[in-house]
């Protein structure tokens, strides 16, 4: 990442007023699981939000909380992280490491004044595309009635 | 004292140590000294304003100390509990380094005092509250193989009594705990908006031991390097994120802040969550897996959809 200011996450469309507002959200997912999951949602012509855009990482193990940070810094009003269910991960212990760090990054955000309603955690399987259609709408539905994070957005650079 | 001294002059003259790291008077109160000949031994002091934390001269990024092959140091009964830290994420080997382990009575806030004074509740170090390790302990041919606690090679000094208990950090940390999330953002905005960017935090610690850390890097730039608020906010974050379950709460990082963020209160907070879902608390043993770099199966999720 640069350090210009330019790269914001473009908006699916530039509502300013609260009533049309569109969230922003960044989907971290593991490549095994969540990613073909989502793989799944969409080749079953699921019906999502289209506000969710998919960061794919090897796994869930591999996903630095400070990513999180990072995408709220880039304008995103919330994340999501997901991969695969405990004892699933491809390589056998990633995920449990990355529970005990997302525990950790969640306590740690919530103590600094970040609300925990931004940010989705969950499992999803390569099966389990309905579960992401839902997790993606029910996570966009939320975002729209908290509204945008503009108190991470207006922090000076 | 004398105890102290005669120590250090009888390692370094049997050639046991190369540098022994202790306190001396300064200019300024007592700072830390880096004694390699034997007649500069009677500088060593140890008193109740010797409040650093030593050991972060023993962290492998410290490469000025790197010419000095044996080292002794002066370390508290809370300060070993750094040295075990920094052996349990293999950064030191318990064989490279004496320790000489004073008796304290408690320190005080305040290292740059031209003579020791009498510890108040407003002036003793906040980590001196119900500390138990006051009275270190010297390994003896009895505990070789199955005891695990990094223990002192010698101890030095009278046994002294015990310093006032100084106000009670769980108290804040659960006030802040009560606030709303609005309320909280507010307040850490507050803090962190005086906050220069001299990472002071980051070089004063034992436990912070990256030979590059991610805030100095800059392709690609995770840490806005600016003292801005949303580069301020990032750095707390990540150091946070690598302090929980490395940290030995020694408080160093707030004494040495110059604009007094409360560093502390972040700190307690890490220490707090790796205690309670991980049931993990700081110790002087370093065969205790890291809480981060270990996992349970059975680990709480209730977070995780």
């Amino acid at each position: 990442m640069s350090t210009s200011p330019a790269p914001q996450i473009d908006a699916p469309r530039s509502g300013s007023a609260p009533t049309n507002f569109e969230p922003r959200i960044i989907a971290y997912v593991c490549n095994w699981c969540t990613y073909t999951g989502a793989d799944l949602a969409g080749t079953s012509r699921l019906p999502m939000a289209a506000n969710v855009r998919i960061v794919r990482f090897p796994c869930t193990g591999r996903i630095d909380p400070i990513f999180i940070m990072k995408a709220f810094e880039r304008g995103a009003d919330g994340v999501i992280v997901s991969g695969c269910h405990p004892a699933d991960c491809h390589y056998n212990a990633g995920n449990y490491h990355a529970r005990r760090r997302f525990a950790v990054a969640r306590e740690l955000m919530i103590f600094l004044g970040i609300d925990p309603a931004r940010i989705t955690f969950a499992w999803v399987s390569a099966s389990e595309g309905n579960k992401w259609a839902e997790l993606v709408n029910e996570t966009t539905e939320r975002l729209r009635a908290i509204g945008p994070f503009k108190d991470y957005q207006a922090l000076r650079s | 004292m004398q105890q102290l001294i005669e120590v250090a002059r009888q390692l370094l003259t049997d050639k046991v140590v190369d540098v022994v790291i202790g306190y001396e008077q300064g200019a300024f109160g007592v700072r830390p000294a880096f004694i390699s000949d034997v007649a500069s031994c009677a500088q060593l002091i140890f008193d109740n304003r010797c409040v650093h934390n030593l050991v972060s001269y023993l962290s492998p990024r410290r490469t000025h100390l790197a010419h000095f092959q044996r080292k002794a140091i002066v370390a508290k009964g809370c300060d070993i509990r750094a040295i075990a830290a920094l052996v349990r994420e293999g950064q030191l080997k318990r064989e490279q380094i004496i320790i000489i382990a004073p008796r304290c009575g408690g320190v005080g806030r305040n290292a740059s005092l031209n003579k020791p004074q009498q510890l108040e509740v407003n002036t003793v170090a906040p980590r001196c509250a119900n500390c138990t390790v006051r009275e270190p302990r010297a390994a003896s041919a009895k505990d070789t193989a199955e005891h695990k606690e990094i223990l002192a090679d010698y101890v030095v000094g009278e046994v002294q009594a015990p310093p006032p208990i100084a106000v009670d950090r769980d108290a804040r940390i659960n006030a802040l705990d009560a606030m709303s999330i609005q309320e909280r953002w507010q307040y850490w905005q507050g803090e962190l908006e005086r906050c220069i960017r001299c990472h002071a935090c980051r070089e004063v610690c034992p436990t912070c031991f990256c030979v590059q850390c991610l805030a100095d890097k800059t392709q690609p730039q995770w840490i806005e390097s600016s003292p801005h608020a949303r580069g301020n906010l990032m750095w707390q974050f990540n150091r946070m994120m690598h302090q929980a379950g490395r940290c030995v709460d020694c408080g160093e990082c707030e004494r040495a802040c110059p604009v007094g963020i409360p560093l502390s209160l972040l700190v307690g907070k890490m220490a707090k969550v790796v205690k309670e879902r991980f049931d993990y608390q700081v110790s002087s043993d370093p065969t205790v897996p890291t809480p981060i770099g270990t996992y349970n199966q059975e680990d709480k999720q209730e977070f995780i959809l």
